[in-house]
Formats: C-alpha cells, sequence, structure tokens
C-alpha cells in the first residue's frame, strides 16, 4: 500500500507471472508476463483468437463459468494471488468490474441496472444514498442527461451507445478498483464509439482500466501502455507512443502496420 | 473466345429451361400434397368437433311439464302438526301422481299410476318437498309448477329418439306418447337451460345427473398436480441446468427425465396404486392421490419445458450479473429465473391440461367410483371430468349419450382456456434481447 503512496503512476496493480490458461486440451495463453499499472489505461491489441480475451478474463475469474477451464500460474491484484484459496470470487468481482463486447443491460429499469450491483453488496444504507450512487453513477457514465427523466424505462430501450455507457454506470457504480473492458464499443457507430472513448479517458482519473480492442486507432487513442498479444503469448508490451511509433519486435511492427490480422 | 463464352451461356440457359418445368411440376405436386394433408386433418376434426356438438348441446337442455299441484294436508300432515319432520317425510312423489292423474288420466289402476310416474322425474318430488319445508304456508293451496320431466320423456321431446313404441331407445309405450301428445298441444312442456347439468353430481337417473361433482374433483386434483409439481419441476430444472456439474450421473438422469415424459400414464396409475394407497394408505377415489399421481406425471413435462426456457436466457445476463459480482444463487434468482418464468409457466399450463385430460392413470386409483356427492376436500372420495365421461360412456340409459357429449365439450372448454392463456403468456411476456 505504501508503494501506491509512493509511486502513484507507476505501480503495479495487477501483475501476470508465468500465466497459462488451458480450454479443456487447447492452451489458450503460454506463459504471459504482464504487468498492469494503476491509474492507467492498458490496451491489449491483436489479432483474433490470440488470446487477449482471455487474459482479461482471468482478471475478473470470469473463465471459471467456462466448462473444462484451467489456469496456472499467477495473477496478483495489489499483490494478492486471485487464484488463491482463500480469496472469494464474488469479492474480487466486486473489485473489478467488466464492461462487455455487446450492451447486456439486464432487461429492467434504469435505475435497477445501475442500482443492482450496490443493492447485492450492500453499499448504501438507505434509498438516498442508493439514489445517490445511480445519479453519480449514470453521470459519471456521461448518460445522466439523457436519462434523468426515464430511469424507470427499461434499460434495453437506449440506442446501443446509450446502452453501453448505462453497462458502463453499471460497473463502476460499485466502485470497482479496476474495470475490464472487452471491445466495448466492437458493437457502436462512430459517434458513439467517440463518447464512450471519452468517457474511458475520463474515468482513468479514478479506475485502472484495461481494454481488449481491435482498433489500433482506439488503442492509439485512449491507452497510455499497450500488449500486443500473438498466439497466446506477449510479443511486446510499452508505452502506446513507443508501440506505435518505434515497436521492437517484428511480429508487433507487421500487426500495426496491417501486414496480417 | 467470346463466341465460346456464348455457346457456354446458350447451352446453360437451354438446359436450364429444359428442367424448369420439371422443377416446377415438382413443386406444385408438393404443395397440393401438403393442402391436401391440412384439408384433411381439418375435415376430421370438423366431423369430431360436429358430431360431440350435434349429440351433445342438448345436453345443456332440460325439458319441464306443467301440473298443477294440490298441496294435500292429508297426505302431507295428516294431523296438521306443521313438524319440519314430518314435512321433511312426506309422500311428495303421490302429490306429483295425484296432479299427473288429474290432468291426464282419471284411471288410477297401478299401471296407470307406474305410466304417469315414469313421465316426471324422481326429483320433482325433491322439488314439491323444498317448497313446502320453505313455506308450510302452501299447503292445502293449488299451485301450477313446472317439473322436471323424466329422462324417457326428455329423449322424445328433443328428438333424439324417433315417436314411435318400440323404436330404438324409445322407452315410452303409446299411451304415455299420448298424453305427450296432449300436454305439447296445450303448451304444457318447455325446454329451459339445464341447471342441474351445472350444479348436481352424478346420478344413476340422467335428467339429474351433473358434471358439478367431476369439476370440483378435476380442480382439487389439479391443485395438488400444480402444488406438487411446479416447485418440484422448477427446483429440478434449475438445478440440473444452473448448478448441476455435467457427469454421469446427471446424464443418466436427463436421460430418465426424457424417458419418463413418455411412460404411458397408466404405469404412473399402477406405481400411484401400489405406493399412495397400498404403502402409505392414502384415501381411494380421493383428489389427493389422483393429484399425486397427476403430478409424477407432469413432472417430465415441466422439468423439460422449464430447461428449456433457462436455455434459452442468453447468456450475456448471466456474464453481466456474474461481472458484476453476484453469486450463483443472486444470478438465478434475480434474472434468469425471472427471465425463464413465462416459459416455464407455459410449460406448466400445458402439462395442467395434460393432466386434467388424464384417465387411465385414474382409474388404477379408484376415481372411477360412482359418487353423487358434491366433494368439500382434497380427501373426499370424488370424480373427475375425463372419468365421468368415461362412465358416462358406459352407461346403458340414451340419455348419457348426450350428457357425455356435454361433458367432453365443458372439459374441452377447460383445455382450450388452459391452452389460450399458455399462448397469451407465451406472446404477453417474450422478450427480445
Amino acid at each position: 500500500m505504501t508503494l501506491n503512496v509512493v509511486l502513484p503512476q507507476s505501480s503495479t496493480k495487477v501483475r501476470a507471472t508465468a500465466l497459462d490458461v488451458h480450454y479443456g486440451d487447447k492452451q489458450a495463453l503460454f506463459g504471459v508476463d504482464l504487468d498492469i499499472r494503476a491509474g492507467e489505461v492498458t490496451a491489449l491489441i491483436g489479432p483474433s483468437g490470440c488470446g487477449k480475451s482471455t487474459f482479461l478474463r482471468c482478471i475478473n475469474r470470469m473463465n471459471d463459468l467456462v466448462e473444462g477451464a484451467r489456469v496456472s500460474g499467477s495473477l496478483t491484484i495489489d499483490g494478492s494471488d486471485i487464484y488463491d484459496r482463500t480469496i472469494d470470487v464474488v469479492q474480487l468481482r466486486a473489485r473489478v468490474g467488466m464492461v462487455f463486447q455487446k450492451p447486456n443491460p439486464f432487461p429492467k429499469s434504469i435505475y435497477d441496472n445501475v442500482a443492482y450491483g450496490p443493492r447485492i453488496h450492500g453499499l448504501a444504507q438507505d434509498q438516498a444514498e442508493l439514489d445517490d450512487i445511480v445519479m453519480t453513477s449514470l453521470e459519471k457514465a456521461g448518460l445522466l442527461n439523457e436519462v434523468k427523466d426515464r430511469l424507470l424505462e427499461t434499460g434495453t430501450s437506449l440506442s446501443g451507445g446509450q446502452q453501453q455507457r448505462l453497462c458502463i454506470a453499471r460497473a463502476i457504480a460499485v466502485e470497482p478498483e479496476v474495470i475490464l473492458m472487452d471491445e466495448p464499443c466492437s458493437a457502436l457507430d462512430p459517434i458513439a464509439t467517440a463518447k464512450v472513448e471519452e468517457l474511458i479517458d475520463e474515468l482513468r482519473e479514478n479506475f485502472t482500466i484495461v481494454i481488449v480492442t481491435h482498433s489500433m486507432q482506439q488503442a492509439a487513442r485512449v491507452s497510455q501502455r499497450t500488449a500486443f498479444f500473438h498466439l497466446g503469448k506477449v510479443i511486446e508490451i510499452g508505452d502506446t507512443e513507443q508501440i506505435f511509433t518505434n515497436p521492437q519486435q517484428p511480429l508487433t511492427q507487421g500487426y500495426i502496420t496491417g501486414r496480417f490480422g | 473466345m467470346t463466341e465460346m463464352i456464348q455457346t457456354t451461356a446458350t447451352r446453360t440457359a437451354e438446359t436450364v429451361a429444359a428442367r424448369l418445368n420439371r422443377r416446377y411440376t415438382a413443386e406444385r405436386r408438393f404443395r397440393a400434397l401438403g393442402l391436401g394433408a391440412i384439408l384433411l386433418s381439418v375435415g376430421f376434426l370438423a366431423v369430431l368437433l360436429g358430431s360431440i356438438v350435434d349429440k351433445g348441446w342438448t345436453g345443456f337442455l332440460q325439458t319441464q311439464i306443467a301440473v298443477e299441484i294440490a298441496f294435500d294436508p292429508q297426505v302431507i300432515d295428516p294431523e296438521g302438526t306443521r313438524d319440519p319432520a314430518t314435512l321433511d317425510t312426506a309422500d311428495y312423489a303421490a302429490l306429483v301422481r295425484a296432479g299427473m292423474a288429474a290432468r291426464l288420466s282419471p284411471e288410477a289402476d297401478r299401471a296407470t299410476r307406474r305410466d304417469l310416474s315414469a313421465l316426471v322425474s324422481t326429483m320433482a318430488a325433491d322439488q314439491l318437498r323444498a317448497m313446502v319445508t320453505a313455506d308450510p304456508a302452501l299447503i292445502g293451496s293449488r299451485a301450477t309448477l313446472w317439473l322436471l320431466a323424466s329422462d324417457k320423456l326428455d329423449m322424445v321431446v328433443k328428438g333424439q329418439v324417433p315417436r314411435q313404441v318400440g323404436a330404438a331407445g324409445n322407452a315410452l309405450n303409446d299411451r304415455q306418447l299420448g298424453w305427450l301428445a296432449d300436454l305439447e298441444q296445450a303448451h304444457q312442456t318447455r325446454k329451459t337451460f339445464n341447471t342441474t347439468f351445472f350444479t348436481a353430481g352424478d346420478s344413476r337417473a340422467p335428467e339429474q345427473a351433473g358434471i358439478w361433482g367431476a369439476v370440483v374433483g378435476s380442480f382439487f386434483s389439479l391443485a395438488i398436480t400444480l402444488l406438487v409439481s411446479f416447485p418440484l419441476g422448477v427446483a429440478t430444472a434449475v438445478y440440473l441446468e444452473e448448478f448441476a456439474p455435467i457427469n454421469r450421473w446427471t446424464n443418466l438422469i436427463e436421460v430418465n427425465i426424457n424417458n419418463l415424459a413418455a411412460v404411458p400414464s397408466v404405469v404412473f396409475g399402477l406405481l400411484g396404486l401400489a405406493v399412495f394407497l397400498n404403502v402409505f394408505h392414502m384415501p381411494r377415489s380421493a383428489p389427493l392421490v389422483g393429484g399425486l399421481v397427476l403430478a409424477l406425471i407432469c413432472l417430465p413435462t415441466i422439468i423439460i419445458a422449464g430447461r428449456a426456457a433457462l436455455k434459452a436466457v442468453p447468456p450475456s445476463i448471466r456474464q453481466a450479473a456474474a461481472g458484476l459480482g453476484a453469486s450463483p444463487l443472486q444470478i438465478v434468482a434475480h434474472h434468469v429465473l425471472p427471465l425463464a418464468m413465462p416459459g416455464m409457466l407455459t410449460g406448466t399450463i400445458l402439462g395442467m391440461a395434460r393432466a386434467l385430460g388424464e384417465t387411465a392413470p385414474l382409474l388404477m386409483i379408484g376415481m372411477v367410483a360412482f359418487i353423487v356427492d358434491i366433494p368439500k376436500s382434497p380427501l373426499d372420495p370424488s370424480a373427475v371430468l375425463p372419468v365421468q365421461i368415461y362412465l358416462w360412456a358406459g352407461s346403458p340409459e340414451r340419455a348419457f349419450v348426450e350428457k357425455t357429449s356435454a361433458a367432453i365439450m365443458v372439459l374441452l372448454l377447460f383445455l382450450v382456456s388452459m391452452n389460450m392463456v399458455a399462448i397469451v403468456l407465451r406472446k404477453k411476456f417474450e422478450r427480445r434481447w
């Protein structure tokens, strides 16, 4: 913890060491070593099937839901191993929020969508505090002005981009430390994408963000650090600017210049 | 080069054109076959429904005849005590007979009396008894009353059997037919709505038989079935679909559930007989046992429908809830189950509709008994609608034919409305993600 105070910008939030993931007989990740720093946006890029989503889903143990998935190696958040037996997965997911590729609001009201996380974790003492959490979260997600008059309408009635920002509001309502985003803009149009990207940049102040993206422009726009995955291995990790302007590995260079992918 | 391409193109066009006719003919043939199949099945359905309605609609009517009754104090209460017990046990049938004789035949020999009595239902005497006990002041007065006709007269008036002595189904003799003609001439017969049919229990006399006992029995049975099979079925479906590990045992259970759905229902009846009656000594002929047996029959249907409904909930909802830190039980209780509920309810209603129509398993546990009383609780002996139909269909009296068809119509009405509810539920709660 003291480390965090001394080195707020470059302190490691999530550290993967020799991380292997198998789905049944198929190995998806091969000895991944990766540090994710607190208070930064880290982008994971790479061609389809390279394991970047798999890695993302290790961080909040969503792979537990996949039948036959095995994780070995170590993955720590603030120094404690999240695959340790003593770690409760429900508690972990309260600390590590997730935004999915396709907007997936609950078929409930906008209010209930955002209030759901705080409710199940008992984060609000009374209704007023819950209202406050919902409003703040919607505001942080830049959605409040658009929906403040129709909080009781269903979340699925919103447009795609609004739905995705609702999902982000839902994730930050729990005040997680880390937010994982799995291609959050792939189902959105360019204007909605721009709004979400703007939002990601603002959220960086309070949260550590890991984002998987297929769009290299997006990675360049929103992230401070970028990791390039290929065939289940991390080929290169570095500052985003350096990865895009001066990649050290020929594979990285090939990918970002569009020779394969 | 260009020529070659052109030749190929021409050849392709020619080949296609040559086959085109055959292809369209095949299509027309196929359509005609499908249309024929549909027409044939619609035809069968129409014949079935038509024959039921044709035979049964008169079952909703009852024949009454107007008779002037003298409430003779000498017959009802010779001593003038107005004691309720005396009023209750008086010979009201004699009053009916006297009224009939006064109207139709002055002769008073036994054969005439018997012929006269055969025209009126024994219920007419009960009607008089009820009137007198309610208002003893009637004694000594005269009144023209509409009395319920006997089933034999009823059949002739409704035209269900020919007005011909000795004709199939006709139980009236020449003299009785003459009296009937006389009464009709004087407009002293009428057909009214058959309330008895909807308020009475079973009876040996067709004109007094009703389906209310069977409806109440069916209601109790289905209530038990629902109470047992819905929670069990939903819990099983949720466990198997959401929590159970996939291994040899759960596969075995799954295969067995699918097989149970196809087991003939009479087998479940035998099981009920062996377990509920012989081991647990539950009451025979009772809706409680019937309901339990029907619950066993419904259970596989509900489980299979429930699992299908759970499978149809998109995984993205589960992931969203899990991503927020919901525990597996919270994921199911807060999100998956509410979304799957309309599908589960639809499956349950369809299962209930099947249970409502089941007959064979209930015969095994003694629900085929002749029961006149309306059951007051699920522990009382009772009939159910399909068994009532079965019982009436086997009765020799001609008048039970229309009762059978009328009861079938009532049962079909219940079935159709249950299926409608299922369809409406499905339409109303159908969700798009």
